[in-house]
């Protein structure tokens, strides 16, 4: 047994309100550079949408992930050999339109514009070619609150199972919010795709980073994520990705997505688990016993036994400590409310999410539910058990199904409590759950307090390197060495150069001219 | 013209192979962080499934192709039994293929990079000029083949072996063998030498990480840094 320790986080999508806060914060201090303007490490989907990029999980398109072959776990996109002989064209690769290309704006045309008859407007300039844009025609959020006409977002293929055309119409409709981040999977099959092995996942804590230096742009990671995560800097020629805040993890402080998060979805906390028992519980036979799989490979925080070898494998105590107050834990393996994305891709992921349930909640007030029943009929519920079972469990229902009645459960225990002055313990029924831990659960859940959604040791960096020898050095910077994130020309490289607009130097003289 | 001969054949290789390992091994040791690919792909995928893997497939061809033709020993090809003229007319055709090969890829690279906007806007001088140099060696190269058609007997051939063979163990007469060749010869000679000079400051030096990138073939999929 080989006992590691990963920051996991649980993402509750029934409070998510897609307001994009996590994305942008997230922008603004990880991708706000040259050459990913494009890319979010965090971006918020509204579901059903085929995503970013376009139709990301579609992965007869893009071959993500892993696969079983003759029983052997493989990306696939193929073997090694299959791999490098892709290299100098990748079939597999997102190009940028399946992005968007990025643009900004030719705001100075709006304070200096001739006398016009019309209103002056400021054109989209692209960034990649600095020329102007005659439309924008994709971006990040392009599908936001089900924005487009359904059968553009139809292609989603969540929908698979579930007859489509009845969510249509516009009473049928329905609508929920993904916000998407690296997964620091147990098993990347973006490590795996790499041949410089620059990407690595960091013993200590489960981060997974692209080792800039080593990196040399061959870009077999981006086709290899199946989530498509791993994001290729056209400027730098580097892959990129979402570093989950390390330098704030290191320090004890939650993600910025995960601190900024104004519904207070995102939780943080560690997670033990069996390292040497990865490779056997992503290669289950059927990929709804992924799920399952996963679950078994974490440890019991309280087992006296797994502390012990824990502490003798070098595990901090403090680690240790804060796997028994992680709510990560509680939520995936004692309360079984929390699914990892898409277990199908057999990535194992570490980012993990509870299904929505206002849809239900909705139902129950119209009094399609009887009081103490459950949920009675699955034509009931607005979005489709299916459609929340293709992107969490591999198509496998009963665990959402269960997952959802013990949210029910919590409202009605709660209900019974604050309303009606007495707890009404045959609410717990239909759930595995005590009432301890049901209190537990509305503390964590619905009062998710700073100090309960964010338990994070702090790492013990005196026990890799000497800070006496840091001293004076740069801490994390962009770019090359210590740079402030630009890169500035040498013998060896280019300055990487900002946006240059094609025809400003001509607007203006056309200004002056009028 | 005896003195430019000895300069650029007998000297110049020297101040080229300095260039290109002291150069590549400062890029390595100090710009890490500049030692990529550059890959345009995402940015344009037209011409490049068909223009990459031609002109990749060609100039691996012609550069193995040249090493192993140039620096393996004439007594190994005498000992074989290959005569003189068969492995020039071998050679011929062989980088002949090769060469084709290459100059239709980059024909296709060399669109893309210079019609293409995206990629234009985003190449810096030196990824044109790297793709001129090789057209430009690479024309040069070809042209030979038509001269060598003229004496098929293998002797100007055992005589550009010797040269490179005199170079690489570092004989001083090596520019001796070079004087009596064609202008052709000696141009092409200087473009392609000329590629190792430049190799360190270009994006060339991907290929050293595209031969390491074989170690990939036999590694364990996962990859666990300790702290």
């Amino acid at each position: 047994m080989k006992i590691r320790a990963q920051i996991g986080m649980v993402l509750n999508l029934d409070k998510c309100i897609g307001c994009h806060t996590c994305s942008v914060t997230c922008k603004n201090v990880w991708t706000s550079r040259d050459g990913v303007e494009y890319a979010w490490f965090n971006n918020v989907e509204t579901k059903p949408g085929i995503g970013f990029p376009k139709e990301w999980e579609n992965q007869d398109k893009y071959n993500g992930g892993w696969v079983l072959n003759h029983g052997k776990l493989q990306p696939k996109q193929g073997s090694r050999l299959k791999i490098l002989s892709n290299i100098f064209a990748n079939p597999n690769l997102p190009l940028i339109d399946q992005y968007y290309e990025p643009f900004t704006f030719d705001y100075e045309r709006l304070q200096n514009a001739p006398d016009v008859k019309t209103p002056p407007t400021a054109r989209p300039i692209s960034v990649i070619t600095g020329k102007k844009m005659d439309k924008i025609k994709w971006g990040p959020n392009w599908e936001d609150d089900l924005g487009g006409e359904f059968s553009k977002r139809a292609k989603d293929i969540l929908f698979e199972g579930i007859q489509k055309e009845i969510h249509a119409t516009f009473e049928n409709t329905f609508m929920m919010y993904l916000p998407r981040l690296c997964e620091h999977c147990l098993n990347p099959a973006c490590v795996a795709s790499c041949p410089s092995g620059s990407i690595y996942k960091r013993e200590e804590d489960g981060i997974v980073l692209v080792d800039q230096d080593k990196c040399r742009g061959w870009r077999m990671c981006v086709s290899g994520c199946p989530y498509k995560k791993i994001y290729y800097n056209w400027v730098s020629g580097k892959a990129e990705k979402c570093i989950f805040c390390y330098p704030r993890i290191e320090g004890g402080q939650p993600t910025v997505c995960s601190e900024t998060c104004v519904g207070r979805i995102r939780y943080l906390g560690v997670l033990l688990y069996d390292a040497d028992r990865i490779e056997q519980a992503a290669s289950a036979e059927d990929p709804q016993d992924l799920y399952q799989s996963q679950l078994d490979i974490f440890l019991n925080p309280y087992d006296p036994d797994v502390i012990k070898e824990a502490l003798k494998q070098g595990v901090p105590q403090n680690w240790l400590d804060a796997a028994k107050n992680s709510p990560v834990y509680k939520m995936a393996m004692e309360w079984k409310i929390a699914f990892p994305l898409h277990p199908e891709y057999r990535t194992l992921p570490m980012v993990w999410y509870v299904p929505p349930l206002s849809p239900i909640q909705s139902s129950i007030d119209n009094g399609l539910i009887g009081k103490n029943g459950i949920i009675p009929d699955l034509k009931d519920l607005r979005i489709p058990l299916r459609y929340l079972a293709n992107l969490l469990t591999a198509g496998k229902e009963e665990p959402i199904l269960k997952a959802l009645e013990t949210m029910i459960s919590l409202r009605r225990y709660m209900r019974s409590r604050s309303v009606d002055k007495q707890t009404d313990l045959s609410t717990l029924k239909n759930t595995h759950l005590s009432a301890e831990q049901m209190d537990e659960m509305y503390q964590i859940m619905a009062i998710a307090n700073y100090e309960d959604r964010f338990v994070i040791p702090s790492s013990h960096k005196e026990m890799a390197e000497d800070a006496f020898m840091e001293k004076g050095s740069c801490g994390f910077s962009f770019g090359n060495g210590c740079s402030e994130g630009v890169s500035k020309a040498s013998i060896f490289t280019r300055k990487t150069s900002p946006v240059i607009f094609h025809d400003q130097e001509h607007d203006r003289e056309l200004n002056r001219n009028k | 013209m005896l003195y430019l001969d000895k300069f650029f054949f007998g000297i110049y290789p020297y101040i080229v192979l300095t260039i290109f390992l002291v150069g590549s091994l400062i890029r390595f040791e100090q710009e890490q962080y500049s030692w990529k690919s550059e890959s345009s792909q995402i940015l344009y995928n037209g011409h490049l499934r068909l223009g990459n893997i031609l002109f990749h497939v060609g100039i691996l061809g012609l550069f193995f192709g040249h090493l192993g033709g140039l620096l393996t020993p004439v007594v190994v090809w005498d000992t074989l039994g290959v005569s003189h003229s068969a492995k020039q007319v071998f050679a011929m055709s062989l980088g002949g293929i090769m060469g084709v090969c290459c100059l239709v890829g980059l024909l296709l690279l060399i669109y893309r990079r210079f019609a293409i906007d995206r990629i234009n806007a985003n190449s810096s001088w030196r990824d044109k000029f790297l793709l001129i140099w090789l057209l430009a060696t690479l024309l040069l190269g070809l042209s030979t083949i038509f001269v060598s058609a003229h004496h098929l007997d293998g002797h100007e051939m055992v005589r550009l072996m010797t040269w490179a063979q005199h170079i690489v163990t570092g004989r001083g007469d090596a520019s001796d063998y070079i004087s009596g060749a064609s202008i052709i010869f000696k141009c092409h000679l200087f473009m392609g030498m000329s590629v190792f000079a430049i190799f360190p400051f270009t994006r060339l030096v991907h290929v050293f990480s595209g031969f390491a990138s074989v170690f990939y073939l036999g590694r364990v999929w996962q990859l666990v840094r300790p702290r």
